[in-house]
């Protein structure tokens, strides 16, 4: 009985082989993040060959367009308003100590339309969309449902993955629009209402400073986050592990992945959007 | 030639067998089948051949890689080595749209049925109608009922959604819908577990007349004893590889279901006759370690 308690493997200290196990370990790392980034190209790659061959049906890029632009509309223009009128909040107090208040307007509406209107459009729809897709494609996976689908002769991404993609590509701008505007809306809102800024130089001032090329900055910007939101959370999903914990980290991972994407993005969109405006508008309108 | 109303009568006409030979040929066939997930070996060297209108029943106990020879049968799972045939064509060699064309001649009944949660009954069913086919609205509706009547389902469930059907109803739902494109291979991945006697042998009922009414091939999965002895023509003993020696095959049983009370192998005997033997051992020797706080790893 003494030979049946002893322990199946006892392992002796010896540095070398912790030292070893560590640099194994990080080499395993390294190679799931590469086996992972691979996956993701070729999950794009496939999912943008199906876009250029078969167009998804009518009858599934309906309710997807419905759930990614008609249902994020409110979310998207209520959280524009408060961001708005919070920066009116924030910057009036700056703007008052230089008497410069009625320059406030042009600030406002800049941060607006080139940064936080899409950001803030794009962060709302990979909360709420975003999560939502991963959720639904990691049940659909953990359940068999996708493997049903291809038992069948459906290609997954086909019928899974690319209408959730169309419908972020192609309303995110419209959400972006939207919460762009609201966030106008309540910053003048604010500002005139409550701050008695004169609505004459508000405006004047924001026309002066904000023009067309940011207006389309921040759309153009908007599609790079919808199709990096969808694309993530599809990928999310349809590689999720098994069981309720699974679904649960392949929607949580699926918002703090595309959040940080977003970010990323922003900034080196940003860069690479000015970089163009100083190239073709060298005489830039000056902020004050 | 004109249609016949089978999707791939016009899409894979060259995989139909034409003439006499390919209708001797095996519709699948595995050679030396191996699958590895990551460091953890399931299937090994397995060989299996399986003729035209046969039902062939996998047995074993769980996680001994049963579901995924079957769903390695299909393409769902790559084999890490050897080959796997399906109608003389190597899966491996297939394109993804060769092999989308010749999964419409397989039908899959998954563990839970794996109905779209989005969809009603009656639109799970016709999803691969829709799919495949270039039939009307109302020929569809026409099958589906069909169909439906075939597993013994009312024509009033079509409008529900599968969260509203019992176990045995969206085992039989999901049957529908795998017989919707009258496969020539038809899989069933435990059909009985989770259901009732009754139930059960009301799925078993339905495999057997499924086989009669429609010329499939079958391939079942299974632990249950009762199914196996009752739907098969042969039965086939998958072993854990865990178990086994290297040098040891994994399929430890291979006849007609009769023979299996008679086989000269006592791994095959605990498994048909349901005894614990030796794991129970196992397990004391287990708490007894874990008791007197030894590690197991």
């Amino acid at each position: 009985m003494a030979a049946d308690t002893t322990p199946a493997i006892e392992r002796s200290f010896n540095p070398l082989r912790i030292i070893a196990d560590d640099v194994a370990s990080i080499g395993g790392v390294t190679m799931a993040g590469i086996e992972a980034l691979g996956e993701f190209v070729l999950f794009t790659l496939s999912t943008f060959s199906w876009l250029f061959t078969r167009l998804p049906r009518r009858d599934t890029l309906i309710p997807n367009f419905y759930q990614i632009g008609v249902l994020s509309l409110p979310v998207v223009a209520l959280t524009g308003t408060f961001i708005g009128m919070v920066l009116a909040v924030q910057s009036y107090a700056q703007f008052r100590g230089f008497g410069l208040e009625t320059r406030l307007g042009a600030v406002i509406n800049m941060t607006l339309v080139r940064e936080l209107g899409p950001v803030l459009a794009a962060t709302m729809l990979a909360g709420r969309v975003g999560g939502a897709m991963a959720a639904e494609l990691g049940t659909m996976r953990v359940t068999e449902q996708i493997d049903a689908l291809s038992s069948m002769g459906a290609n997954p991404i086909h019928y899974l993955a690319v209408p959730r993609f169309l419908g972020c590509l192609m309303l995110i701008p419209t959400l972006t629009i939207m919460a762009i505007f609201m966030g106008v809306v309540g910053a003048f809102g604010y500002s005139a209402a409550i701050l008695h800024i004169d609505s004459h130089h508000y405006w004047e001032n924001s026309r002066k400073v904000v023009g067309n090329f940011d207006l389309f900055c921040g759309v153009f910007k908007s599609l790079f986050f919808g199709a990096s939101i969808a694309l993530i959370s599809c990928y999310r999903g349809f590689h999720c592990e098994a069981g309720a914990e699974g679904v649960g980290r392949a929607a949580t991972t699926a918002f703090v992945h595309s959040f940080v994407t977003i970010i990323v993005l922003d900034l080196f969109l940003g860069i690479g959007l000015d970089n163009v405006y100083y190239y073709f508008w060298p005489e830039t309108q000056p902020l004050f | 030639m004109p249609w016949d109303g089978r999707p791939w009568a016009f899409t894979t006409m060259a995989a139909v067998p034409q003439n006499p030979d390919a209708q001797n040929r095996p519709l699948v066939e595995a050679r030396r089948v191996a699958v590895t997930f990551g460091r953890q070996n399931v299937l090994r060297d397995i060989t299996l051949t399986i003729p035209r209108g046969q039902t062939l029943a996998v047995i074993g106990e769980s996680g001994c890689g049963k579901t995924v020879l079957m769903k390695t049968m299909i393409g769902l799972v790559q084999p890490t080595r050897g080959e796997l045939l399906f109608d003389g064509q190597h899966l491996a060699a297939l394109t993804d749209k060769e092999l989308t064309r010749q999964r419409v001649r397989f039908g899959f009944l998954f563990q839970n049925a794996a109905l779209f949660d989005s969809m009603t009954v009656g639109q799970n069913i016709a999803f691969p109608l829709r799919e495949h086919t270039r039939k009307s609205v109302p020929e569809v509706q026409e099958i589906v009922v069909a169909r439906l009547a075939d597993v013994g389902l009312p024509e009033n469930v079509l409008a529900k959604k599968p969260a509203e059907l019992s176990g045995g109803m969206r085992k039989r739902v999901g049957l529908a819908r795998a017989l919707a494109l009258e496969p020539e291979l038809m899989l069933y991945d435990e059909p009985t577990t989770g259901l009732d006697p009754i139930m059960s042998d009301v799925i078993n009922e339905l495999i057997i007349r499924t086989r009669k009414h429609y010329p499939v091939t079958s391939v079942v999965v299974t632990h249950d004893m009762r199914t196996a002895r009752k739907v098969a023509d042969r039965v086939v003993m998958v072993y854990p590889i865990s178990r086994l020696k290297p040098s040891e095959p994994q399929v430890i049983f291979d006849g007609p279901p009769d023979e299996i009370d008679h086989c000269g192998d006592p791994r095959v005997l605990q498994f048909v006759f349901g005894e614990a033997g030796e794991r129970l051992m196992e397990m004391r020797r287990l708490s007894h370690v874990r008791e007197n706080g030894g590690s197991l790893v």
